[in-house]
Parts: C-alpha cells; sequence; structure tokens
C-alpha cells in the first residue's frame, strides 16, 4: 500500500444553524486520485475551504507529508504543497493567461521589493525562470496559444484549464480540483480526463471533486461521499457505487 | 524587454530636450508657470506612490496626504530655525520616506484583513488625525508651531548649489524654481522606473492579483497580508519623500496645506488617468494640474466679463471638477482615460 | 459642579446624535454590505438646509414659538436629504452594484467631494451661526446641569429609534429590509424587490441624517460645509463599533462613542497634566509651578477619540459589540 499524504481527522465546521460538516476524517495516500462525491449543498466546497485555509474550522485536524497542517492561513497551506481550483472558477481576469501562471510561482520563489527595483541579477534570473516554467505550464494544460491573452477573454474550458496550470505553478503535492468539469461538453471532459490522467502518471496526487459520475468511477482510485456533511462511505469506486447508502442518498436528496 | 529602434531614440531624445528646454521656455512666460510644472511634476510624483496602492493593489487609501504631511514635516523640523535643526537633503528625504512608511504600516496593519471600506475610512480619519496634531503639537513643548506652520525652512542644497536662488550658467538665468523643476523631474524619473519595474515584477504581479481576486490570490499562496501591508508602506513612502520636497520648496509648511480635499485630488488623477497604468497615471496627474491653472485664468475673467462678478471661485470649481471626475470615470470609464492594458504589452513582445 | 455626570449629560446628548447618524450608516451596510461615504455630507445639507429656513422664519418676524421655527427648519431638511440619499443611490451605487467593490467607494467620494463644495456655494466658506431662538433653560440634575435643547435631543432620538426598531420589525416593508439584509438573492425569490429596499435605506437613512444635522446645528449653535466629514467618520466609527450592518449597535455604539468622548475630554486635560506625574512633575518644577500645569493633550484632541475606538475596534473586535461574524464565501 502506498504512504499516506493527507490525512483529515474529525474536521468540523457550522455556518450559524448549518453543520456543514460533521467529524470528517479521510485519508489521501500519495499518487492517487481520490474522488469526493455528495449531493448538492453535501459539504464539498466546505472540506476544500477548510483544507487550503480559507475557512476556519470549527474541530479536527490534518496530518500532510507527515506533519500537522497550519490551516490557519491559506499561503501556508499553498507552500506545504496543497493547490487548488475553485468550483466557480477564480481568475485575475484583467491578467493575461501566462501571468495567472506566473502568479503561481510566488510561493516558491523570494525576488522582493529592492531586487525588482534596481534588476539585480539574479532578480532577473528568477524573472526569467517564473517565465518559462509559466510557459512550460501553459503548454501542460494545452492553452500556450493563449498566453497573452486576459483572462476574462478566454473561453470556458480555458480559463478551467489556466486555473489548473496556476495551482501547478505552486508545485503542490496535492492537487485539488473542485468540479473541474462542470459546465464543459463530452469532448472537453474528455480532453480533461486526459490531463488529470497525465498529472496522476507524472506523480502528483488528484484530490477531485466532481458531480460527473461516469467521470468520477472512472478516474478515481478511491472515493468519498459525503452527504449533509457527514461521510458516509469511503471506498473503491465498485463498492461505493453499490453502497445502498449511498443511492440512498443520492435519490433521496437532489439530483447528483 | 524589446530593443528600441532608432526611430524611437529619436522620439525619446526630443521629449528630454523638451523637458530640459521646458522651465528655460516657461521663465519666459512668467515664472509662476515654472512654480506650476514644478507642481505638475510634484503631483505625477504622488498619483505613481498611489498607483502602487490603489492601482496596482487595489487599495482604496484616502489619507494619502497625511503621508506627504508626514514627510513635509520631518523636512520641515530638521531643516529650519524652528529647533535650529539643517541636516542635509540625503538624511531628511530617506528618513521621511522611512517614517511616512512606518506610519503606513502601522495604520495599515489593523485594516489590512479587513473588507477595503474600512482601510478607506481608517485612512481617511488618519488624515484628520495627523492634521489635528500637526495643529495642537505646539503647546506644552512647541514641535509643530500649531496652525502658524513653520518658517524659513532650508531649501533644497546639494554639491554646493543653493536651489532657491538664481544662478546663472553659460549665460541662461537657472531661478530658483527652474533649479527645482530639475531636481523634481529626476525624482519622477525615478518614480516611474520603479512603477514600471514593480509592474512587472513578482511582488508587482502579487498586487495586480490580490486587486483582481484577493481569495484566489490567497490560494495560490500569497501572504496576502504581509504583500498589501507592502504595497501601502511604499506607497506612503513616496508620499513622505514629496512631501519633503514641497517643504523644501516652498520654505514654509502648515496644516493647511495637508487637508482632505489634496488626498482626493491624488485620488483623481490615478482613478482618471487609469489605475494601474504609469502612462495613464501621469498623463491624468498633469491634466488635473493644468486645467485647475488654466481655468484658474479663464473662469474668473470670463464671470467677471459676464456676471460682473465672480460666481464660482476657481478652487471651488476645482474641486467640483475632481469629484466629477471621480463620479464619471468609474460611471464611464471605469479602468480610466488610459487603461493598464496588460495583455497587449505581453502580446507585442511575442511578435518582436 | 460634578463634572463627571455633567460630561455624561454632553456624551449622551452627542452620542444621541453620532446614533442617529450612525443609524444611516448601518442601514446601507446592512442591505449592500458599503459604507456610503457621502452620509456625512448629507447630515450637513440637512443641518444647511434647516439653517436657511430658520432664518428666514426668523426674519419673517412671526410671532411663532421657536418650537414651530425649528420644526419648520426640520420639515424643510428631511425631504431635501431623502432627495439627496435618493440621488447618492442612483448615482454613485446602483449603476455600480457589479463593479469591482472600489468603484462604488469612488463614486461615493466623488460624489461627497460635490456636496460639500455645493453646499460653499450655497451657504458660503464660513461657519453659519444658528439663531439663538430657544431660551436655553437649563435644569439642575444633582450638581450639573442639562439644557432644555440636551433634553429636546435626547428625547427626539429615542423616539426615532424606537419608530426605526418598529418599522423594521414590525412592517412588511421593514421584514423585506430585513431579508435583503440576510440574503439579497432569497429575498428576491421571496418577491422582495431589492432596488426598492436599497433605494428605502438609504432615503431613510438620509431622513434620520437629515434631523441628526438639524439637531447638531442647534446644538453647537454652528452649521459649517465641512461639518459632515468629521461628523461622518465620527458616526461611522459608532457604526464599527457597535457592530457595522447592526442597528441596535448603531444605537449603542453612537452612545458610547458620545461618552468616551465626552469623557476623555472631560479628563484627558488632567490626565496628561505632566505637573501631576512624579518624574515629569520635578524636571518640571519650574514650568509647574509658574502655570499650575503642562498639559500634553488637552480637550482639543477631542477628536481623536472616535479614530481611537475605531482603531481599537478594528484591531480587537472587528466584528463590533454586537456584531457577528461573517465568513466571507471562498
Ligand atoms: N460561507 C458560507 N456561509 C454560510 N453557509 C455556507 C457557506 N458556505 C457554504 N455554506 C453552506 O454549507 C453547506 C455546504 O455547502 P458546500 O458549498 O460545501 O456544498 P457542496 O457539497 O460543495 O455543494 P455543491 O455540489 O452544490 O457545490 C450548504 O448548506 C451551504 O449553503
Ligand atoms: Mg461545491
Amino acid at each position: 500500500m502506498r504512504e499516506v499524504l493527507l490525512e483529515a481527522r474529525g474536521i468540523g465546521k457550522r455556518f450559524g444553524g448549518i453543520h456543514a460538516l460533521k467529524d470528517v476524517s479521510l485519508t489521501i495516500r500519495a499518487g492517487e486520485i481520490y474522488g469526493l462525491i455528495g449531493p448538492n449543498g453535501a459539504g464539498k466546497t466546505t472540506f476544500f475551504n477548510v483544507l487550503t485555509g480559507l475557512y476556519s474550522r470549527d474541530a479536527g485536524e490534518v496530518l500532510f507529508a507527515g506533519g500537522p497542517l497550519e490551516l490557519g492561513s491559506p499561503h501556508l497551506v499553498a507552500r506545504a504543497g496543497i493547490a487548488r481550483t475553485f468550483q466557480n472558477i477564480r481568475l485575475f481576469g484583467n491578467m493575461s493567461a501566462l501571468e495567472n501562471v506566473m502568479v503561481g510561482r510566488h510561493v516558491r520563489t523570494s525576488a522582493g521589493v529592492l531586487g525588482a527595483i534596481l534588476r539585480t541579477r539574479a532578480q532577473r534570473a528568477e524573472e526569467a525562470a517564473i517565465r518559462r516554467r509559466a510557459e512550460e505550464l501553459l503548454r501542460y494544460v494545452g492553452i500556450h496559444h493563449r498566453a497573452g491573452d486576459l483572462a476574462r477573454h478566454l473561453a470556458y474550458g480555458d480559463q478551467r484549464r489556466l486555473e489548473i496550470a496556476r495551482a501547478l505553478a505552486t508545485e503542490p503535492k496535492l492537487l485539488a480540483l473542485d468540479e473541474p468539469a462542470a459546465g464543459m461538453n463530452a469532448t472537453e471532459t474528455a480532453a480533461l480526463r486526459q490531463l488529470v490522467e497525465g498529472l496522476r502518471a507524472d506523480g502528483l496526487t488528484v484530490l477531485l471533486i466532481e458531480h460527473d459520475v461516469k467521470l468520477v468511477m472512472g478516474l478515481c482510485d478511491r472515493v468519498a461521499v459525503l452527504d449533509y456533511g457527514e461521510k458516509i462511505a469511503e471506498d473503491v469506486p465498485e463498492i461505493v457505487q453499490r453502497d445502498p447508502k449511498v443511492i440512498e442518498a443520492y435519490l433521496g436528496g437532489s439530483v447528483g | 524587454m524589446s530593443r528600441l529602434k532608432p526611430a524611437h531614440w529619436f522620439g525619446l531624445a526630443l521629449v528630454a530636450i523638451a523637458l530640459l528646454a521646458l522651465p528655460l521656455v516657461l521663465t519666459q512666460v512668467g515664472t509662476a508657470w515654472v512654480r506650476i510644472a514644478n507642481f505638475a511634476i510634484l503631483f505625477v510624483f504622488l498619483s505613481l506612490g498611489l498607483n502602487i496602492v490603489v492601482g496596482m493593489a487595489g487599495l482604496l487609501d484616502l489619507g494619502y496626504i497625511a503621508f506627504y504631511a508626514v514627510g513635509a514635516y520631518t523636512w520641515a523640523l530638521l531643516a529650519s530655525p524652528h529647533f535650529n535643526l539643517h541636516l542635509p537633503f540625503w538624511a531628511i528625504l530617506p528618513l521621511g520616506a522611512l517614517l511616512a512608511g512606518m506610519a503606513g504600516a502601522i495604520l495599515g496593519a489593523p485594516t489590512l484583513r479587513l473588507r477595503g471600506d474600512y482601510l478607506a475610512i481608517v485612512t481617511l480619519g488618519f488624515g484628520e488625525i495627523v492634521r489635528i496634531f500637526m495643529n495642537n503639537l505646539s503647546a506644552p513643548f512647541n514641535i509643530t508651531n500649531g496652525p502658524k506652520g513653520i518658517t524659513r525652512i532650508d531649501g533644497f542644497g546639494a554639491g554646493g548649489v543653493n536651489f532657491s536662488t538664481t544662478d546663472t550658467l553659460f549665460g541662461i538665468a537657472f531661478t530658483g524654481p527652474a533649479k527645482y523643476y530639475y531636481v523634481l523631474l529626476v525624482l519622477m524619473l525615478l518614480v516611474i522606473v520603479v512603477n514600471l519595474r514593480l509592474q512587472n515584477s513578482r511582488i508587482g504581479r502579487a498586487w495586480v492579483a490580490i486587486r483582481e481576486d484577493e481569495i484566489a490570490a490567497k490560494a495560490a499562496g500569497i501572504n496576502t497580508r504581509n504583500i498589501k501591508l507592502l504595497a501601502f508602506a511604499m506607497g506612503a513612502s513616496f508620499g513622505g519623500i514629496a512631501g519633503g520636497m514641497f517643504a523644501a520648496m516652498q520654505g514654509f509648511v502648515s496644516p493647511e496645506s495637508f487637508v482632505l480635499h489634496e488626498s482626493i485630488m491624488v485620488l483623481a488623477m490615478v482613478v482618471l488617468g487609469g489605475m494601474g497604468n504609469v502612462w495613464g497615471v501621469i498623463a491624468g496627474a498633469l491634466l488635473l494640474s493644468f486645467v485647475p491653472e488654466f481655468l484658474r485664468y479663464t473662469v474668473e475673467p470670463a464671470q467677471q466679463a459676464i456676471f460682473g462678478r465672480l460666481l464660482i471661485e476657481p478652487e471651488v470649481l476645482r474641486m467640483l471638477i475632481f469629484g466629477a471626475a471621480l463620479v464619471l470615470t468609474m460611471r464611464f470609464r471605469p479602468a480610466g482615460l488610459w487603461p493598464e492594458s496588460r495583455h497587449k504589452r505581453e502580446m507585442g513582445e511575442r511578435r518582436a | 459642579m460634578d463634572i463627571l455626570l455633567q460630561q455624561i449629560i454632553n456624551g449622551l446628548t452627542t452620542g444621541s446624535v453620532y446614533a442617529i447618524v450612525a443609524l444611516g450608516y448601518t442601514m446601507v451596510y446592512g442591505v449592500i454590505q458599503l459604507i456610503n461615504f457621502a452620509h456625512g455630507e448629507v447630515v450637513m445639507i440637512g443641518a444647511m438646509v434647516a439653517f436657511s429656513v430658520i432664518m428666514a422664519l426668523v426674519g419673517m418676524g412671526l410671532p411663532l414659538p421657536p418650537f414651530v421655527i425649528v420644526l419648520g427648519g426640520v420639515l424643510a431638511a428631511v425631504p431635501v436629504c431623502m432627495a439627496i440619499g435618493y440621488l447618492l443611490e442612483r448615482v454613485a451605487y446602483r449603476p455600480l452594484r457589479h463593479a469591482p467593490r472600489l468603484a462604488p467607494l469612488i463614486t461615493a467620494i466623488g460624489m461627497s467631494i460635490i456636496l460639500q463644495h455645493l453646499a460653499l456655494l450655497v451657504w458660503g466658506r464660513d461657519p453659519r451661526a444658528f439663531p439663538q431662538i430657544m431660551e436655553n433653560a437649563s435644569f439642575a440634575v444633582g450638581g450639573a446641569a442639562i439644557s432644555s435643547v440636551q433634553i429636546a435631543i435626547i428625547l427626539l432620538s429615542v423616539t426615532m429609534m424606537a419608530g426605526l426598531t418598529w418599522f423594521v420589525y414590525r412592517t412588511r416593508f421593514g421584514i423585506a429590509i430585513r431579508a435583503t439584509a440576510e440574503d439579497v438573492r432569497v429575498a428576491g425569490l421571496m418577491g422582495v424587490d431589492a432596488n426598492r429596499v436599497i433605494a428605502a435605506t438609504f432615503t431613510i437613512g438620509a431622513a434620520l441624517g437629515a434631523v441628526a444635522g438639524v439637531m447638531y446645528g442647534t446644538y453647537y449653535g454652528i452649521a459649517h460645509y465641512t461639518m459632515g466629514f468629521i461628523l461622518g467618520l465620527k458616526a461611522f466609527s459608532a457604526a464599527v463599533l457597535g457592530g457595522i450592518g447592526n442597528l441596535a449597535g448603531a444605537m449603542l455604539g453612537g452612545i458610547l462613542l458620545g461618552l468616551v468622548e465626552a469623557l476623555g475630554a472631560g479628563y484627558i486635560g488632567d490626565m496628561t497634566d505632566l505637573c501631576r506625574w512624579p518624574v515629569f512633575g520635578e524636571l518640571l518644577a519650574e514650568r509647574c509651578a509658574a502655570d499650575g500645569h503642562v498639559v500634553l493633550f488637552g480637550s482639543n484632541y477631542q477628536d481623536v477619540f472616535a479614530f481611537l475606538v475605531l482603531i481599537l475596534v478594528l484591531v480587537f473586535r472587528p466584528s463590533g459589540l454586537l456584531g457577528e461574524r461573517v465568513a466571507e464565501r471562498a
């Protein structure tokens, strides 16, 4: 069995009266694609937000890459090696696609104000490396031809890819994708699937929220199911798919 | 960086000559116009400082002029008969920048983790607080000399040249204001370079990212609090430098020079020109510096001629224009008259 | 004279005015999560309009009781300010509702500059003194004095607070306002017209502001085209102190701020009198002997307190005394 990359223990989160996460524990192993599914409002996005430090949590802790994860500050989470995308795409609209990815390099680079003003040799070298890496990543996700366009002018599918490229620029160990296939047509979804499989082949671990059941079942090594903030199942897709509790959650709730 | 073509060099040379000759020409028209040009440059400087805060990082700083005041009083107190101190510019100017930057950091720290509106209102309040202190720190110990202000402030002086008097060089008379013009020009070039270089740097991109989407910026690994604080402190220190130059040039400072309206003026220049775009901001600053002066010379006589008396003072008209500039720009051209164009630059580079 | 009690009475008076102005900030913030930067100017215009009407009424020489004259001023100021409040929403906020957050803040600042200078054009650069028509009877309360104007301000403020609370909690429209504040989208689904509600909060806030402006003007006997700025800043601080977006918070915050300010102004001079301090007292023995005291910060620093309160609240409890923490949706 592969080593454990991330272990969430007893995560709890409330919004006023809503108990969005109840004692959620899950374990993600290095190199796998881990699916997180559940009906609308089950708490999947909230789990991402807690994991990446955007929301404070009410209970629980996370171990990541062998140590405790500091959940208070998003930038420390990113530095530790977790990158994410957002369900409702969040790009830097008035920056070019290339610049969006270059921003992702921030956490792995160090040039400061003085270096920039004086254009020191180190700063120029770093800047060139940032640019090179960003171009590579754009090529990797297949939108290099749009490098100079403003992010907000990109097509929907390209925006999703750009968000992934920006996330990859932070050199994550774990890439968390929140419904990357939402709103995509069949061709785009197939291409996305290829992209994610490529990421796994390159050794990345992926945490995937997705409503497209076929995609999840075909892609994921293991799947966890959330319902009303609780984890009701966690196993390989074949077993989860047949779990009566899961079927009940999906049929009883709104359409999945 | 693209290589410049000969035609570009020629254009640049023309601009340089024009800028160098300008004060000599203006002196012929009247020294007042050299002063006006000096203030226009000072406002370009201030606007580019504020551009870092408002334009790049998207932080609404409404108390910018308070940092200008910090710089001005630093100069006034350390280079005047008031305390009988006469420190040289290379000591005071950086100190003024440092103090202003520190004031900015202290002020920004509690608000930068909150929504932008709070920063706006706190800076607004800070402007007023600074004025209260300037007005009242004359008793029991006379630090600021109160509303009377500080007079007989040392001018700028470097290399044995006194910048307040007229000198003749190669048969050309350089008046005090003309000499200040050149100092300010150098400072302005400096701040332009700083702006341009920051814009395309790791930090500059982080600022713009925060402006565009703070949550995404956090998730992308930016320590938004520190990076915002940096923008805020940097902007403030530019204000401090401008304030020092103001004190030197005027030879006199009093709390009256640092009212809220001055902050609004600088903000209007940044907004009208195009937040985030260095050249737009410069154009905005020049436009809003000269238009009111122009009005001063036209509106007053025109009113006298038509109504036989002054209905609207030029000062009031000026503020109405600034207010309208803010409202109308946001409504009809939110990116300003000369918008920032991050993509065009990239495209140009690709073709080159 | 009992200074403590006197300062409490004074503080309650100004605090009531702050509270009424703060309500305007907090109502608008409640529904659109934006600070109405021009609210202070609305208050100033209220004071100015009332001033003009009062002067005109006094000038006519009719045998009207002072109370009626001031009421005339209020009745003129309220609709004018309501119109301005409505205009503000339509010009500065509504067209920019989906623009980046910076945009409406900037237009609001622009509007406030415009309003201020229009007021300057109409009422001039110099402070306008309200005529002393209310014979300022004062009553002794346990070693301190309370004037009839102070009583009127406090009573009127309490009435308005009660009226607003009733309106917001007991009427259909009030419920629509609260629903919108809770969640615009859901309120829309329930048939609430968000545009109307938002415009209404601006106008109601402006109406309250108008009355506050008149109260402030009659209390200090003076109106000036810049008065809205500092008054607005203080009222905003009060709203933040109470918890912005929270009506009861604005009232509480206003009163507390008034008290802090009055007590601060009353005692800061004594407290920062260096002659009463051990080390400095000796260092400055000569000056102390000559002048009696060496006051570091006197009551001329009164306006600083509101700012200090604001900063302290933002550092230690940004959600204010009664506000609840809401996470920004990621
Ligand atoms: N910032 C917030 N404030 C209040 N409630 C919230 C917030 N974020 C999420 N919730 C609530 O928490 C619950 C879980 O929401 P979440 O977005 O995590 O669901 P989800 O599983 O991602 O659903 P979907 O499939 O629709 O994206 C929902 O009831 C939602 O309304
Ligand atoms: Mg979701």
